[in-house]
């Protein structure tokens, strides 16, 4: 049995389903940095240029969650759960308008998932 | 001593019921009609409902901007330097006002915003009206007969994406460069901080021919991004963080246009041994370095957010440190006693707390705070005790930007590992060298990988320095003279004065 790296909480997925409506197919990518850093960008699908090196750190919710790989190195021992809370960030991520932010909650694996812990794929994709 | 809520509620600013866009110099209802609301840090309340624009908003202030920008870009460098050093003197003469706003909309100390970010946007101001009165071109004689001549033209049309840790100093830093350079300019202000730059419009509007400047408020995906897309842009400035900064470049390839980056840092504050060599005021003002890290609530890009401390005065520093950290003193932002105010949103404030959970999950020691903070004048703000934790530089609070009140300590035993612990990092912003040993500052100076090195003191940003940064943290560089040319073409022209042909052809 995998453990996942990613995971999402109910009212996430709910946001999702409401942003999939009106924008379509959507990723996410881990953004770092400033300001809004450390929070995750939902885009819709093509409209965010994946870096061929960036990391897929599996699926949420019908939705493929990337980060660039040097930030992975910090998360390699981590879960990470997307939840949402209200907010106002101020980015590109399509959840803005709303009035609703997504957000990165983290915390470190346990030893035992760390053995089965899902391996990660490049972001490579045609 | 805090003031009591009712006089803190008789000191709130008079704000307008809304706020529209402002394009070509008149106030334009957004093309849709819709408004936000946007509610204050401080205490949640709301402040006034600001337009919520999209492309159609974001069209109409390109064309404005455009418009005015067939006289403005050809204007002589005197016209725009009067009217620069015109709109310093009226932003000082209503800074006590524009403070007050920015501290309701941002959060920060009324301290800060009436001592540092409103003077820095009033020095700036000055700064570059006078840099294109004391600049002159470049010409070279290549020889008897042929000369040649570096001419500077401005891009046109810039566009500008403003964070909201200092809602009006960085819509200064990036405007008053633009506009000495003979831009004209679309400008969006951060959705949870918009309204001091319309308030500061306001007191300045009469100066600025009309389109010059252009103010779209709105979200980054409605209206950020048709800036940033927009074929008639020249340029895109953005300060914000490492996917929107990509996304941004991204964007601008499309329309093949260069961008200005800055997305933050994991600074480093650096403290030798040699600073605990002597109890002076030297050592207390290293101790006031170190606690840096907590203006503006630690919403600042170059936030002294690892401290690096020689083994040797660990114990002893640290102790001092602490001691002036618990000094900090909150409660309401409007006192001028207050050192620390609230955090600018509801998802910054939840950001910081589960980041002090990470740090405390991969074993980091709490110092100190650790906690949000209960204040009893601003029940419904945004407030986090500033925080101390002790670790390794490998761990996510040494490695991820917090943008909150936390700094990250860690020890070394010599100068090659200080060295090596400053730049392991993705980032390369800021960096304080604290030592008496000269030869070692400048070798650490040189040795980090970063765009601003501060030797023996920290958080200083005249606008004669440049500023910007290495490695993920950015492209590009702002405030100093050398902005002028980020903001402009450079045109070569060769003259011959030579009848004769080459014999060539």
């Amino acid at each position: 049995m995998q453990v996942e790296r990613v995971s999402i909480s109910l009212k996430a997925r709910q946001v999702i389903d409401k942003l999939r409506k009106k924008h379509g197919e959507l990723i996410f990518h881990q953004s770092g940095g400033c300001c809004d850093g450390s929070a995750p960008m939902c885009f819709q699908k093509g409209d965010f240029l994946i870096g061929s090196r960036d990391v897929c750190l599996g699926e949420i919710h019908g939705c493929s969650f990337y980060m660039a790989s040097d930030q992975f190195e910090y998360y390699k021992n981590m879960h990470i759960n997307i939840d949402v809370s209200k907010g106002r960030g101020s980015s590109f991520s399509l959840e803005i308008p709303l009035g609703l932010r997504f957000m990165t909650i983290s915390r470190i694996f346990t030893d035992e998932e760390l053995k089965h812990v899902k391996p990660v794929s490049f972001a490579d994709v045609a | 001593m805090a003031a009591n809520p009712d006089e803190v509620a008789s000191q709130k600013p008079t704000l307008r019921e809304k706020y529209d866009n402002y394009i070509g110099g008149e106030w334009v209802a957004p093309v849709d009609g819709g408004y936000f609301e946007d509610t204050s840090p401080i205490d949640g309340s709301v402040l006034a409902k600001i337009s919520q624009s999209n492309e159609k908003d974001v069209d109409l202030a390109v064309k404005a901007a455009w418009k005015a920008a067939e006289s403005w870009n050809k204007s002589s460098a005197t016209e725009r330097s009067n009217i620069l050093l015109k709109i310093a003197d009226r932003i000082e003469e209503n800074l006590d006002m524009l403070a007050a706003i920015e501290t309701w909309g941002n959060g920060k100390p009324i301290r800060e915003s009436s001592l540092v970010d409103l003077p820095l946007a009033v020095d700036h101001f000055r700064y570059f009206g006078g840099a294109i009165r004391s600049e002159s071109g470049e010409s070279s004689d290549l020889d008897s007969t042929r000369v040649t001549m570096e001419v500077h033209e401005p891009l046109g049309v810039v566009g500008q994406i403003i964070p909201w840790n200092f809602p009006i100093l960085m819509a200064v830093w990036k405007l008053a460069p633009a506009l000495a350079a003979g831009n004209c300019v679309v400008l969006k202000p951060a959705e949870q901080t918009p309204i001091s730059i319309h308030a500061l419009i306001e007191v300045i509007a009469d100066l600025l021919p009309p389109g010059t400047v252009n103010i779209i408020n709105g979200f980054g995906p409605e209206a950020g991004k048709p800036i940033a897309t927009h074929p008639d842009i020249k340029k895109v400035a953005f300060t914000g963080e490492t996917t929107t900064g990509r996304l941004i470049m991204q964007y601008a390839s499309e329309n093949l246009i260069p961008v200005t980056l800055e997305l933050g840092g994991k600074s480093p504050n650096v403290f030798f041994d040699s600073v605990a060599a002597e109890d002076d005021a030297f050592l207390d003002k290293a101790i006031e370095g170190f606690v840096m890290f907590a203006v503006n609530q630690g919403e600042v890009c170059t936030c002294p957010s690892r401290a690096l401390i020689h083994e040797s005065i660990y114990d002893k520093f640290m102790e001092r440190c602490l001691e002036r950290t618990k000094a900090i003193v909150m409660g309401d932002p409007l006192d001028m006693n207050t050192m620390m105010g609230a955090q600018a949103s509801n998802d910054q404030y939840e950001k910081i707390l589960n980041y002090i959970d990470v740090g405390k999950q991969e074993g980091a020691e709490v110092l100190l705070g650790g906690e949000k903070f209960d204040n009893p004048v601003h029940p419904n703000g945004y407030y986090i005790k500033p925080t101390i934790f002790k670790g390794s530089n490998k761990m996510r609070i040494f490695q991820e930007e917090i943008f909150g009140p936390v700094v990250s300590v860690t020890t070394f035993k010599d100068e090659a590992e200080a060295l090596a612990i400053a730049n392991d990092t993705l980032y390369g912003l800021g960096a304080g060298v604290w030592t008496r040993d000269i030869h070692q500052m400048q070798s650490m100076a040189r040795g980090i990988e970063a765009g601003r090195i501060w030797c023996n003191c920290y958080h200083d940003y005249p606008a004669h320095a440049s500023f910007g940064g290495y490695k993920k943290s950015g492209i590009g560089r702002e405030t100093h003279r050398m902005m002028l040319n980020h903001y402009r073409h450079t045109k070569n022209v060769i003259v011959s004065y030579d009848k004769n042909k080459l014999g060539f052809f």
